[in-house]
């Protein structure tokens, strides 16, 4: 899913700073599931907004609301009758989410409470990581269903780089695994290392012609 | 004038080639003193490509000075900062002005670099570079375009023979190998049977590549500390580091220098592999100094 | 009129050690608010927050001890909570001390009685050197 991380508290004052009354709104998917932008953190976010500015003798009004998708049109228009109320909308939504907010209520700033980062998983609990770059051409039949593309902190196609360290570690942070070194022993363990020993022409860079845009067939 | 690298390649000299690194800055007195100071000792010189991903003086530039000063310049050239678009374009051009020699690369990661926030480029890595050169010295571009004028490059590669896990690392090589390569200039090595492992493993590949050995000098035991922490590829064993703090204060460079000769003369006598590949960044003055105690001075 | 202590005491054990302490006349500081919860994990960040922004002076949450939850876990998560609760605050200035665990046991009238009794003290002493 979509990971993001709440922006940090010096930023979003700032955001908010020139209004009275604002509106936090949610989403309840890919931002509720990593604890960045649901239901739960809006309550938390208008909380400390209101403390915050209490605090400097300056009051905020804070509205707050969730929707379940904050990319989808008729879930957004929920927001209707708030988002008239107040001057700007904070959303904790990814980057998609935000955009669908600013373009239904076009009169209104809508500011990024979050930072969108990447397509990952949680690999234990609160600790999610990077697992695929939407490359659109993906080829995860060769590399035993390791990403080389994201995985790789170089993106390399025939790696490992020559900067791996010792025990099978990333030249770039000692707390990430090789991704090379992780398709080699995947592809060894399924006795299928003849495909790592195939050469990788260069990547198509260009199968998703940004920005991406796609009809699905409808049923 | 330097004998075309190439040539060198194909005889059974014992090959020596050493390393340049640009500055910062348009500037470029110091970099043509270095090049005064190596070019008629040794079979050629690398120059390296923003190295450790700092911005610096271009390879291609440098490669033009050694020309014009005499000398037989290898360009180095990363996939970090360039496309394959920018990376053909460079190779014509160099092509035109007489650089014959290229060492295909991955390129550092930007973060252990001074521009942090830059974009990393690595449209290609250094297996597809390989073939990329092929591919313009059979006349054609990457998009199977016809060349009006083809490139004849002599081409190189590096290879990391102390890498842990090394199996990985192997495969790689064997693909590079595959690809087709001249020479293989291998990161520092520490461990002559590490790299007579290395040589007996290539050499079932191909038996014609030649090998020349890393020689990065060491100065102290916290430099040595450093390196093994935050330079990529490099791995310094204990040993080293150990005699490295038992030199007297200030002899440093000395004991780094001895070290690095008795690794070249062991190499040389015990015919480990075809020559060494000498990176002594920041001291390049110093290098001679290196090959007088090698005896190949 | 000084402002409000919010005590969560967990039913298991703050809730009665309070009650005993009642029964046993011992006396604690007035503007202590006493909110009987099945368990401190049952407190969520949230609650910590609104509480604070009721203009309460601190917020205690006192559970059963450590290892002894009779919820198993709940103690354990609630002190997480109270952490997390404490960054939440300092990020926005307000000052992360005056959120803070306990851990009792149901027969503990007089430790009860003492932790109220230090939070007050230290309230008062800070509200002094403002």
């Amino acid at each position: 899913m979509i990971i993001a991380e709440r922006k940090l508290m010096e930023e979003i004052k700032r955001l908010v700073a020139p209004f009275k009354k604002v509106l936090v709104a949610g989403c309840g998917t890919c931002v509720a599931v990593c604890w960045a932008g649901g239901e739960k953190e809006v309550g938390i976010l208008a909380s400390q907004l209101r403390l915050a500015r209490n605090a400097e003798g300056n009051k905020i009004t804070v509205l707050e609301a969730t929707v379940e998708r904050q990319c989808e049109k008729e879930m957004v228009l929920e927001l209707k009758d708030k988002v008239a109320e107040v001057e700007a909308v904070l959303s904790l939504a990814c980057g998609a989410g935000v955009q669908t907010m600013a373009e239904l209520f076009e009169d209104k700033p809508v500011f990024p409470a979050v930072n969108t980062t990447f397509i990952g998983k949680p690999e234990k609990e609160g600790l999610w990581t990077e697992m695929c770059g939407a490359c659109g051409d993906c080829f995860l039949d060769r590399t035993g269903g390791v990403c080389p593309v994201v995985r790789c902190a170089k993106g390399l196609l025939n790696g490992p780089c020559g900067g791996t360290r010792k025990g099978g570690k990333c030249e770039i942070d000692p707390e990430k695994d090789c991704a090379w070194v992780l398709i080699y022993r995947r592809l060894e363990k399924q006795g299928r290392l003849a495909l790592m020993r195939e050469y990788n022409p260069p990547k198509n860079y260009r199968a998703v012609k940004r920005p991406g845009r796609i009809q699905a067939v409808k049923a | 004038m330097a004998k075309p690298f190439r040539e060198i390649l194909k005889t059974k000299e014992f090959i020596v080639t050493a390393e340049a690194g640009p500055g910062k800055g348009s500037n470029v007195s110091k970099i043509v003193e270095h090049i005064e100071l190596l070019r008629d000792k040794v079979h050629a010189l690398n120059v390296t490509d923003n190295q450790s991903s700092v911005m610096r003086y271009p390879s291609l530039g440098v490669c033009l000075l050694i020309k014009e000063h005499g000398g037989e310049p290898i360009l180095q050239v990363t996939c970090r900062d360039r496309n394959r678009l920018a990376i053909q374009a460079d190779l014509l051009f160099a092509h035109s002005r007489g650089i014959n020699n290229v060492l295909c690369l991955t390129g550092d990661s930007i973060d252990v670099g001074d521009h942090k926030e830059a974009r990393q480029v690595f449209d290609l890595d250094s297996v597809q570079l390989i073939h990329l050169v092929h591919t313009l010295n059979s006349g054609k571009d990457m998009a199977g375009n016809e060349l009006d004028g083809a490139t004849d490059f002599c081409i190189g590669t590096s290879a990391t023979p102390s890498a842990d896990p090394i199996e990985p690392q192997l495969i790689k090589v064997e693909k590079k190998l595959k690809a087709g390569v001249n020479f293989i200039q291998t990161q520092a090595v520490y461990e002559l049977d590490e790299l007579k492992r290395f040589v007996e493993f290539v050499r079932k590949i191909d038996e014609k590549v030649k090998i020349l050995g890393g020689i990065v000098p060491v100065v102290g035991a916290k430099m040595a500390t450093y390196m093994n922490e935050n330079v990529p590829g490099i791995f310094i064993p204990q040993r080293i580091i150990d005699e490295l703090a038992q030199a007297p204060k200030g002899t440093g460079v000395a004991k780094g220098i001895e070290i690095a000769a008795r690794m070249i003369r062991e190499i040389k006598e015990r015919k480990v592999c075809d020559g060494v590949h000498i990176m002594f960044i920041g001291r390049e003055e110093k290098v001679p100094e290196i090959l007088k105690a090698a005896g190949l001075l | 009129m000084s402002k409000e202590i919010v005590a969560f005491c967990c039913q298991h054990s703050a809730y009665p050690a309070a009650d005993l302490a009642g029964k046993s006349g011992l006396r604690y500081a007035e503007n202590v608010r006493i909110i009987r919860v099945p368990c401190a994990g049952r407190i969520d960040v949230i609650h910590i927050l609104k509480a604070f922004e009721k203009g309460v002076a601190a917020v205690l949450v006192l559970g059963c001890e450590e290892g002894a939850c009779h919820h198993i876990t709940g103690n354990d998560r609630a002190k997480e909570r109270v952490k997390y609760a404490e960054m939440l605050l300092k990020e926005v200035g307000a000052d992360g001390g005056r959120v803070k665990m306990y851990n009792l046991s149901p027969n503990a009238p007089h430790k009860f009685v003492k932790i109220l009794d230090e939070v007050s003290k230290k309230i008062a002493d800070e509200e002094k050197q403002k």
